[in-house]
């Protein structure tokens, strides 16, 4: 049971955030490669899922699992995107990342006026309440996985 | 799965005479800062428009409302639920135009103007066009370029206040290029 990693990006494909709590390898670029593939990633799936799709949907991408890790993908109709990476044992992470958006990232950040929006975030209080919000996870544990 | 301390979703009831009143203050002081009621009407529009980009994630994270299908979807939830949630009135949707790409918001009272006279050298005031910026910002967000303006206003001897809407197009979401 833990938390991985957690990345946060704007609707232009900038990372706002990211931080990392039980993170054993690293991926050997940059990060801002990495976020750059990140994104690169993220939106082609967005676009696979949809043309894919047999029905019309609701959600669309929510998550998808390797033998090791299992990513949680949230999207705002605002087009924020929320990414946690987790161990398998977490189910379904879609409470949590909604959770960080509407009690951290709005109240903190979109609420404090001189936090620029759509520039990486540095805000302490963000990052510490998220930190504690992550540590306080009922799946988080750093020692397991 | 905890969901610890959520937020309670029943907004903060507040009197509205302060906003009022609040909103009449920074309208005088432009109105003193700016030589005529074009430019006061514009920064009012620019105010408005940068208070939208960030309601709207508020909006979306109180309400809980997922992404509009169509315009006429849009409507309801700006008419319904944000016009309630943020001023407490629920104006009526009218004027559809026949491609379903322009309505009229009718406001049957405007908090806003609750202690407004207009003087007759402010004509071309209009007063309440902090709505407009905050409503094409908040659109803006959420991927939809609208038009928005007054058509009607009580303050300026109309029957009624309109505020007409029409949609211009999808802002479509771009892969960002790949050396930035």
């Amino acid at each position: 049971m833990t938390v991985h990693n957690l990345y946060i990006f704007d609707r232009n494909g900038s990372c706002l955030y990211y931080n990392e709590w039980n993170r054993k390898k690293q991926a050997g670029i940059s990060k801002d490669e990495e976020f750059k593939l990140m994104y690169g990633m993220l939106f082609s799936i967005r676009s696979f899922v949809s043309k894919m799709s047999p029905l019309d949907m609701k959600d669309g991408f929510l998550s998808f699992q390797t033998s090791k890790y299992r990513l949680h993908y949230y999207e705002t109709p605002s087009g924020l995107k929320f990414i946690m990476n987790t161990d398998l044992s977490v189910s379904n992470a879609r409470d949590t990342l909604q959770h960080i958006y509407s009690n951290l990232y709005v109240e903190y950040i979109v609420k404090n006026p001189v936090v620029m929006l759509g520039q990486s975030l540095d805000s302490e209080l963000f990052g510490s309440r998220l930190d504690s919000f992550i540590r306080a996870l009922p799946y988080y544990s750093p020692r397991a996985a | 799965m905890s969901r610890q301390a959520n937020r309670t979703t029943d907004s903060k009831k507040m009197n509205s005479e302060l906003f009022t009143l609040t909103y009449g203050a920074l309208v005088t002081q432009l109105c003193k800062d700016y030589e005529n009621d074009e430019e006061v009407n514009k920064q009012l529009d620019k105010m408005g428009y940068n208070i939208g980009v960030r309601l709207i994630e508020d909006f979306l994270a109180r309400s809980n409302i997922g992404r509009c299908q169509d315009f006429r979807e849009t409507a309801d939830v700006i008419a319904k639920v944000a016009f309630k949630m943020y001023l407490g009135i629920t104006p009526s949707v009218t004027n559809w135009s026949p491609a379903g790409d322009e309505f009229s918001l009718i406001l049957e009272n405007n908090p806003l103007v609750d202690f407004v006279e207009l003087p007759d050298n402010h004509s071309t005031l209009i007063y309440s066009n902090l709505l407009v910026g905050v409503l094409r910002g908040a659109l803006e967000m959420v991927q939809m370029a609208v038009d928005v303006r007054f058509a009607q206003d009580t303050l300026r001897g109309d029957n009624v206040t309109e505020i007409r809407m029409k949609f211009i197009k999808r802002i479509e979401e771009n892969l960002p290029a790949g050396d930035e």
